[in-house]
């Protein structure tokens, strides 16, 4: 039987003898590709989702799992503030590689304005002022898990 | 959650992707909704009829050049010899041969009947009315070029080798897998293009002495060896050599070539070399001798292709092959990651060890200079007696300085239009032309084929036509016994891709095994899904499919039915 496979933004189809004869039959293979967004339905992180845009697969993949998959299964109040070694192991590794990373860096900055700086600014301990919002975040999402 | 996530991301000063960012930031929205993604849509469905007939050359030239069955040596541990011979294909070296080897064809010089290559050492003219500095590939296609259309043309090659023009892609390819060895020693092997029989890999043409040139009523190709041009003049039209002598010209072409790149960790005094020239494939050959163990750094065509070659040449003699590069598999910025994957699989088939994913921190030679220590970025200790390093090449345009030329910051090598041309009389071609490519943008591209398209481009214009760059070029590369692919128009890694596999049985999908034994892999690009680059794994002989489906810009949806004109079973 022929199936088709995604790996973030690369896709496979293999196809069958007889499939590959009748574009048809690739159509509808195709169309019938099960997809889901970055949460699969059973809760657990699917890594080749596209959104990630290939972090999950660059230079720095592993670092990337470790961190945002500490952060998702985190329990603690603050959601990630157990994640901040996993996090720094992260930004250690995406300093290795500017070039792949730094870029996203600037457009970020074109794209969501000042925020990025305001944020920063923040210390990390006196973030008072952003955990209200986070814990709706929070709840938000635990909310839609459930 | 995802704000939280970004947030937290961001005060512990994570450089954070913006793509990546915001679309992580929906998803995480609509965490658990499914999002179709259709890939394939039902409407438009344009008809790719009559793909395989129609020629796109822009050349009529490579019409006329009768494809040479690919007839491989008997005996070779490498079977895909009789492969082609069974599919009636044409070896991806054929096509890229047959533009040389025709050339020779329709040019047939009226030569005098003087000196065969190598010329001696002769006076250096100091006119000559076409100038082509550089004296590999491109240049020779550029003077075929030249004479085809301007029969009495006097041309002068000058290049800063031994040697007069030849082709490179063997030294990493036949010359490491011919089962002659004592021949292969001496360049020799043999060639799909040439029925079976041993060529070596010297271009071949009545090249005239230097000296001669100016008194040839029919004109010639000459060429001047183991001299480097330092310096152009483009308003005087002249060139000086670094022996000083000064050569004025009407037309003159850039094929400079690169140079390859190294890492600073193997920089100093050491058993490292680098890999371009006849002289590094003698040497490497001779180093299989003495050498238990050579670790090649480089993940790339040149690196993966040497790393089988000597595995197989020295599996006799007891040498250990390794080979080290941080992609996550060989041609990583080249192939998708899954296929990468498989092609290191079938690296360490052929028994070379592979250190995939892994960066390099330091090297240190021992007290008696022979052995290396390679400290890679993971702490392990990689101990050989010679590295070779295949990092990637430096366009050689030293000449920009002089010549007042622009160099493309982005793509690097000299910029020129879509005819090649730098400046006026002034052209530049193969590897360090960054060229207008009017269906792919602009581009650099470092193939032996590159260089025999654009050199017989550049030589076509410079006899006066206005041709732009209209015939893509291809490359091949074939990675041990079950590895070789051919590929046109833009091919890396970093754009989506479909591949198309054709699957032996029809075994439930419960338990599927990827296999990428055959098929073809459509290159994307980012916006609007078009196919800017198509790869034939293992199919061989379908270019001009290949460069149809991307001049007629076909995109994403137009695959289903493009799949039916390659044979992927």
């Amino acid at each position: 039987m022929s199936y088709c496979k995604r790996d973030g933004k690369d896709k496979s189809l293999f196809l069958t003898r007889e499939d590959a004869k009748d574009p048809e039959n690739i159509k509808t293979l195709v169309e019938d590709e099960e997809t889901y967004g970055l949460i699969a339905p059973d809760g657990s992180i699917n890594w080749d989702c596209p959104c990630l845009g290939g972090m999950a697969n660059g230079p720095c993949g592993s670092e990337f799992k470790e961190a945002f998959g500490c952060f998702h299964y985190s329990k603690e109040e603050m959601k990630g503030s157990d994640c901040l070694e996993q996090f720094k192991v992260m930004q250690e590794c995406f300093q290795k590689y500017p070039e792949v990373y730094s870029k996203y860096g600037e457009d970020e900055e074109d794209e969501e304005g000042n925020s990025d700086k305001e944020n920063n600014e923040i210390p990390k301990e006196a973030n008072n002022n952003n955990d209200s919002n986070n814990n709706d975040d929070n709840n938000n999402v635990n909310d839609e898990d459930k | 959650m995802a704000a939280a996530f970004l947030r937290v991301a961001r005060s512990s000063r994570v450089l954070w992707g913006a793509r990546a960012g915001p679309s992580i930031y929906k998803a995480y929205a609509s965490s658990s909704s499914s999002t179709s993604s259709s890939f394939f849509s039902t409407n438009t469905l344009i008809t790719l009829a009559g793909v395989t007939v129609a020629g796109v050359g822009a050349y009529g030239f490579y019409q006329n050049s009768k494809p040479s069955p690919y007839v491989g040596s008997s005996g070779m541990q490498y079977t895909k010899a009789t492969e082609y011979q069974k599919e009636g294909a044409t070896h991806p070296e054929a096509e890229a041969e047959k533009n040389l080897e025709s050339a020779q064809e329709t040019s047939t010089p009226p030569a005098p009947a003087s000196s065969p290559a190598p010329p001696p050492p002769a006076d250096i003219p100091d006119f000559a009315p076409y100038v082509l500095i550089g004296a590999g590939t491109t240049s020779f296609a550029a003077a075929k070029a030249i004479r085809e259309k301007d029969p009495t043309a006097k041309v002068l090659i000058i290049g800063n080798e031994d040697y007069t023009p030849y082709s490179r892609p063997p030294l990493s390819k036949q010359l490491w897998l011919y089962e002659d060895h004592e021949a292969a020693k001496n360049l020799k092997f043999t060639a799909s293009w040439s029925g079976g029989k041993v060529v070596d890999v010297f271009y071949k043409a009545d090249f005239c002495s230097p000296k001669d040139l100016p008194n040839l009523e029919g004109g010639g190709i000459a060429v001047v060896t183991g001299r480097k041009v330092t310096s152009l003049d483009t308003r005087k039209k002249k060139i000086r050599l670094d022996n000083g002598s000064e050569v004025s010209f009407n037309k003159c072409l850039l094929a400079t070539g690169g140079t390859p790149k190294t890492l600073p960790v193997f920089q100093g005094k050491g058993p490292f070399s680098t890999f371009r020239a006849i002289p590094d494939y003698k040497a490497l050959d001779k180093l299989l001798d003495s050498a238990k163990s050579i670790l090649i750094v480089g993940g790339g065509f040149l690196g993966s292709e040497l790393a089988v070659g000597l595995a197989s040449r020295g599996k006799d003699k007891g040498v250990t092959i390794s080979q080290v590069f941080p992609e996550v598999g060989n041609l990583g910025l080249v192939l998708p990651q899954d296929v990468s994957k498989w092609t290191t699989d079938k690296v360490r088939e052929v028994g070379v060890q592979v250190h995939p994913g892994t960066g390099i921190k330091s090297a240190s030679v021992s007290e008696d200079g022979k052995k290396v220590t390679v400290v890679t970025d993971n702490g392990t200790e990689l101990v050989a007696d010679h590295v070779v390093v295949a990092v990637g090449l430096q366009p050689n345009t030293d000449l920009a300085t002089s010549a007042r030329l622009e160099i493309d910051k982005e793509h690097g090598g000299f910029k020129v239009n879509s005819e090649l041309l730098a400046c006026t009389d002034v052209w530049a071609a193969g590897d360090v032309a960054s060229f207008y490519d009017p269906y792919l943008g602009r581009r650099r591209v470092e193939h032996h084929d590159h260089a025999n398209v654009s050199g017989r481009l550049a030589g076509y214009n410079m006899t006066g036509e206005h041709q732009p760059f209209m015939h893509q070029s291809m490359f091949w590369s074939d990675i041990g016994p079950d590895v070789g692919f051919e590929a046109t128009g833009l091919i890396d890694s970093k754009l989506p891709t479909v591949g198309v596999w054709g699957r032996k049985s029809s075994e439930a999908v419960d338990t599927p095994v990827d296999d990428y034994s055959k098929g073809v892999i459509y290159y994307l690009d980012k916006e609007g899904g078009r196919i800017v680059g198509v790869l034939t794994w293992n199919i061989f002989g379908k270019m001009d499919v290949a460069r149809q489906i991307i001049s007629e810009e076909k995109t994403e949806v137009d695959i289903s039915d493009i799949v039916q004109h390659f044979e992927i079973h």
